[in-house]
């Protein structure tokens, strides 16, 4: 149930947004994080963002997101 | 070498340290049992270590006291009951949540805790009860729901508080001398919230190391090497596999918002019994939220259930296959325990991927 995936975000608004999931957009809420900005990579969890990404392991999550990409 | 190859090699050269004496290690966490049995990790670790399936899926730790009371809130002709849906199937003493459904009671599957505040919203004449299950990594969401029900104003969302926090549960199974356990692989994502400092207290107090791992086989496999080193050189500590989200810290602003709602009380888990601290109860502040307190309902005390193990089982007391009912009368289809019922349960996952043991 602790189930967590990372997102992209593009579009926020206060503390909520959207977050872009390999292409599928869902709402999130960036209450439990500080300074969310677009384009960053965060964990989210039942709707809640809840750990910020360190710019090398976005860059290692796009990647991953490009070669699904490929094969699928 | 490959970098798995690697780490298989590093737990085999352990494993051979401490043999014959063994390695008994347990990971909490639902996501971990899964990626465990469909990985088939246990087949290809040594005779002398164990990694065992604790008590780390929420809605297998629920006691029946919780469903049935639930249930009963189902029954009340005003109640909107919004569950998580793995909640639905489990069995209570009587019924299922999905039972009472097809008697006519309106129980809604949500995704989030937010989904169920939806509801109220747009029923304002319905009393809407969300069942609060969840570790460290679910609760700070719910609690920011029930801040934000009360900062709206709305008078027709309720919870049943039924959160755990999973540290006093490692406690009270290393205190459980039928347990014998050596090692803990941490869950992932309740790390994220809690920090890797959380454990820091039960490795120094009790002598058995604490690795926090990712959820890819690989990064459990990693894992359990780390756990291993420390055991064959005698220095228990606390380590992180899953570096990429968890660091020592965790994160504080979630765990204020916990703060701002919950309190840590007595809480019952199934198979565990009454554990202290370790359940997340509502705040004085907060107490109107409180279904069981607003419906006037007192949660009876749990019966064993006849024939099922999933007590021991949550507690790496005994492997699925010991229990009696395991694939004979307890299937995903016609569950009789918890674990069997949740797709993250330890039976359930045992039974879809490692099943050819029996």
């Amino acid at each position: 149930m602790c189930l967590a995936v990372p997102a992209k975000v593009i579009e926020i608004s206060g503390n909520r947004g959207v977050v872009s999931i390999r292409g599928n957009d869902i709402k999130a809420d960036f209450t439990m994080l500080d300074d969310v900005k677009l384009g960053d990579f965060v964990l989210i969890h039942a709707g809640f963002a809840i750990k910020k990404y360190d710019p090398e392991e976005a860059r290692e999550i796009l990647k991953i997101w490009d070669e699904v990409r490929e094969k699928t | 070498m490959s970098t798995v190859e690697k780490f298989l090699a590093e737990i085999r050269a352990h494993a051979k340290k401490l043999a014959p004496a063994p390695a008994r290690l347990m990971e909490i966490c639902g996501t971990h049992t899964v990626s465990v049995a469909r990985g088939g990790i246990r087949d290809i670790l040594p005779e002398n270590v164990s990694l065992l399936s604790g008590p780390g899926c929420p809605v297998c730790v629920t006691p029946d006291s919780v469903i049935d009371a639930a249930i009963s809130l189902a029954e009340n002709p005003s109640v909107v009951i919004a569950t998580f849906g793995d909640m639905m199937k489990v069995p209570g003493t009587e019924k299922s949540l999905e039972k009472a459904r097809a008697e006519g009671a309106d129980v809604r599957m949500v995704y989030s805790a937010p989904d169920a505040l939806d509801i109220a919203r747009r029923n304002p004449e319905r009393k809407i009860v969300f069942i609060a299950v969840g570790f460290e990594t679910t609760q700070p969401g719910n609690a920011l729901t029930i801040e934000r029900a009360r900062a709206e104003g709305l008078k027709n969302f309720f919870v049943i508080p039924a959160g755990k926090l999973i540290p006093p549960a490692m406690k009270a199974l290393l205190e459980d001398k039928e347990s014998r356990l050596d090692g803990f692989l941490c869950p992932g994502h309740v790390s994220v919230i809690i920090g890797a400092n959380a454990y820091r207290p039960l490795a120094r107090a009790y002598g058995k190391p604490c690795v926090v791992a990712g959820f890819e086989p690989e990064e459990i496999i990693e894992g359990i090497a780390m756990l291993l080193k420390m055991l064959a050189e005698k220095k228990p500590g606390v380590a992180i596999q899953y570096r990429k989200v968890v660091d020592d810290e965790g994160n504080a602003k979630a765990r204020r918002i916990l703060d701002r709602v919950y309190r840590a009380g007595d809480s019952e888990w199934r198979g565990l019994g009454v554990i202290p601290e370790s359940g997340y109860l509502l705040r004085n502040e907060y107490a109107d939220f409180d279904a069981f307190a607003h419906f006037g309902i007192e949660p009876r005390a749990s019966r064993p259930r006849k024939g099922c193990r999933c007590g021991e089982v949550l507690q790496g007391k005994i492997a699925p296959f010991a229990c009696p009912l395991f694939g004979k009368g307890c299937t995903p289809e016609h569950p009789i325990g918890p674990c069997m019922v949740s797709s993250e349960g330890t039976c359930g996952a045992y039974y879809r991927y490692n099943r050819k043991q029996v």
